[in-house]
């Protein structure tokens, strides 16, 4: 699928809201085909930083370039033939079904009067199949587990046939089973097509295990970058999250894992 | 679909059909054929059957079936948009300012015909509109208009003119207001007196409708929210922009020669929805359609039931409308599971 380059590079990226919270000098390149961690604790402002990676929030200072392009100067509909985001929310008021949903995904593809799109239906079915959920295609969005419906918003993404991928806390809320095969999904994904993945994530762990890079904010800042075992210490966790862990390796994996320690232990 | 645009032909000829005077569909068909050509023999009616349905109720069933296509696809557009089940063609503000419009209208000692619309039409129509443009105007800050911040602007500019409007039928005696001028437009009730009137608001309501095709499937995004269409590529703000606007126009068309007709607006799309599901391709369309039958069947009874009395076709709208959609409601249940 993706030939073309598909690395994102933010420039002397400065943002902030109008209530005062603000993303200061970011400067992050995630190379073609790289699965990155976005880490942080709540408000360090991972969210605003894969907004400002989808176009939907506009820099201040700096710029944002995929695969080369300044996103300033593509239109939005350019931006979703490449970049194809899963929020952090997803609901829909009406009763679509999963492959109405998935379908979704094809929007940007879709042109004139009739909505001609003729492949469309055949890559949201493949991108159904690859997310496992082929045989809920009839079924209603709206009736679906909260694992099954994180599937289904994959395959839309999917749909987009995306170069770029931006995630914003794909496993929350969800079983370890359901983590671990959203995961597998996007490692998947990202070996198989070389798709460019960067999420968003809170587990520490699971990230440790699933991500080539991490890249750990806070307030506002990138306070570490690169591997996991340069990022997952003892004394960085204890400075960004205010918490006491200990750090082992996984004994089968070898990557670092963090066993929390209470306050007063 | 096809199955529908049968029944606005047969609901249209079965309107046409029935008044004080019954004149036969097959007269009625051929009267048809004759006026585009196609049918030479003009013996079967009488001159004046043929005055009755030309002049009188021709105009007036083509108004109710645009009334009733226009309301049901502003209805379609602003649920799908606002992503709201309970919103109408009039939830933000066009209603109200269609009623105060008219109202003020009402007061001014003017008489005015303008391509076959009263003063009174006119004043709905640029009402509706603008206050529309008022909502949008005060839901917007720093570039964007999102979705709540429009529905209660909507909500509150919507109260203010309400209780301009109530205040000025408390003081219609010193006003010289009639009451019953007014009542009647707030309760709906299809006014078609010249073709003239169909000839302008015709093309305006089937070009806007034929348009909403191109955004049917932008209609379907804006499902996941503004933030989920803007990540599929939609220019969520110029559409929303452009949606909202045909849905006004179409309001304001309808308000103009139907007065304030509730209901049809909010429940014929939720029963196309119901039925077809929400594929907004399927909806717009079948909405129109389904909205023109129904109406010209409110119409019909509206003018038939208590002849020669008029029952207000906002009446019957709900009259005949909630029973139909509890109907609907309860035998298919896909749209409400959550």
């Amino acid at each position: 699928m993706p030939s073309e380059p598909t690395d994102l590079l933010l420039q002397d990226v400065s943002f902030s809201y109008s209530g005062g919270f603000a993303l200061h000098n970011i400067n992050l390149f995630v190379p073609t085909g790289q699965m990155a961690g976005l880490l942080g604790p709540n408000g360090s402002g991972k969210t605003t930083l894969l907004k400002l990676a989808t176009g939907v929030l506009t820099p201040a200072d700096g710029n944002v370039l995929v695969g080369g392009e300044n996103l300033r100067k593509l239109s939005r509909r350019e931006v979703a033939q490449k970049i194809a985001v899963v929020p952090q929310q997803f609901d829909i008021p009406f009763a679509y079904t999963v492959e109405e949903v998935v379908l979704l995904g094809r929007t940007p593809f879709v042109r004139g009067l009739i909505g001609d799109d003729k492949k469309g239906l055949q890559i949201a079915i493949t991108a159904l199949d690859a997310a496992g959920m082929i045989e809920f295609r009839n079924r209603y969005f709206n009736e679906l587990s909260g694992g099954e419906r994180q599937k289904v918003v994959l395959a839309m993404a999917l749909a987009q046939e995306p170069t770029l991928l931006l995630l914003d806390e794909p496993t929350a809320h969800l079983d370890i089973a359901h983590q671990i095969e959203i995961l597998e999904l996007l490692r998947k994904l990202n070996r198989d097509k070389k798709v460019t993945v960067v999420a968003a994530m809170h587990d520490l762990n699971l990230s440790a295990l699933y991500f080539d890079r991490l890249v750990l904010m806070d307030h506002g800042s990138i306070f570490a970058d690169g591997s996991p075992d340069a990022v997952i210490t003892k004394e960085i966790i204890f400075n960004v999250f205010s918490a006491s862990v200990e750090v082992s390796r996984h004994p089968k994996t070898l990557v670092p894992q963090i066993m929390i320690l209470p306050p007063n232990h | 679909m096809f199955g529908l645009a049968i029944a606005v032909i047969a609901v249209m000829l079965l309107s046409v059909s029935v008044g004080p005077i019954k004149i036969s569909v097959m007269d009625i068909a051929k009267m048809l054929l004759h006026k585009i050509g196609l049918y030479g023999n003009t013996s079967g009616w009488q001159p004046t059957q043929e005055t009755i349905v030309f002049q009188v109720r021709l105009p007036r069933v083509i108004g109710a079936a645009l009334v009733g296509a226009a309301l049901s696809t502003a209805g379609v557009l602003f649920q799908g948009l606002l992503r709201n089940p309970m919103a109408d063609p009039y939830v933000i503000g066009t209603a109200a300012g269609a009623a105060f419009g008219a109202a003020l209208a009402m007061l001014l000692p003017l008489s005015v015909v303008f391509y076959g619309f009263g003063l009174v039409p006119i004043a709905a129509f640029l009402g509706a509109l603008g206050s529309v443009l008022i909502v949008y105007r005060l839901a917007r800050f720093g570039g964007k208009a999102p979705i709540v911040s429009m529905l209660l602007a909507g909500f509150v500019v919507s109260s203010f003119l309400v209780a301009i409007v109530m205040l000025l039928l408390t003081m219609s005696d010193r006003l010289g207001l009639k009451l019953q001028q007014v009542f009647s437009f707030l309760m709906g009730g299809i006014s078609v007196t010249y073709w003239q009137q169909i000839t302008v608001i015709a093309p305006l309501v089937i070009i806007s409708i034929v348009v909403t095709r191109f955004f049917a499937g932008h209609l379907n995004g804006f499902s996941v929210g503004e933030e989920g269409a803007a990540y599929l590529g939609i220019n969520v703000e110029r559409e929303k922009i452009i949606i909202l606007g045909i849905g006004s126009l179409l309001t304001a068309c309808a308000v103009s020669i139907g007065g304030l007709i509730g209901f049809v607006g909010l429940i014929m799309p939720h029963a196309m929805r119901l039925i077809l599901g929400p594929d907004h391709r399927f909806l717009l369309p079948a909405s129109a359609l389904a909205g023109a039958s129904f109406l010209m069947l409110a119409d019909l009874l509206a003018r038939t039931l208590l002849n020669p009395a008029e029952i207000p076709v906002g009446v019957l709208t709900a009259l005949i409308g909630a029973p139909f959609f509890i109907y609907l409601l309860r035998r298919t249940r896909r749209e409400y599971a959550f």
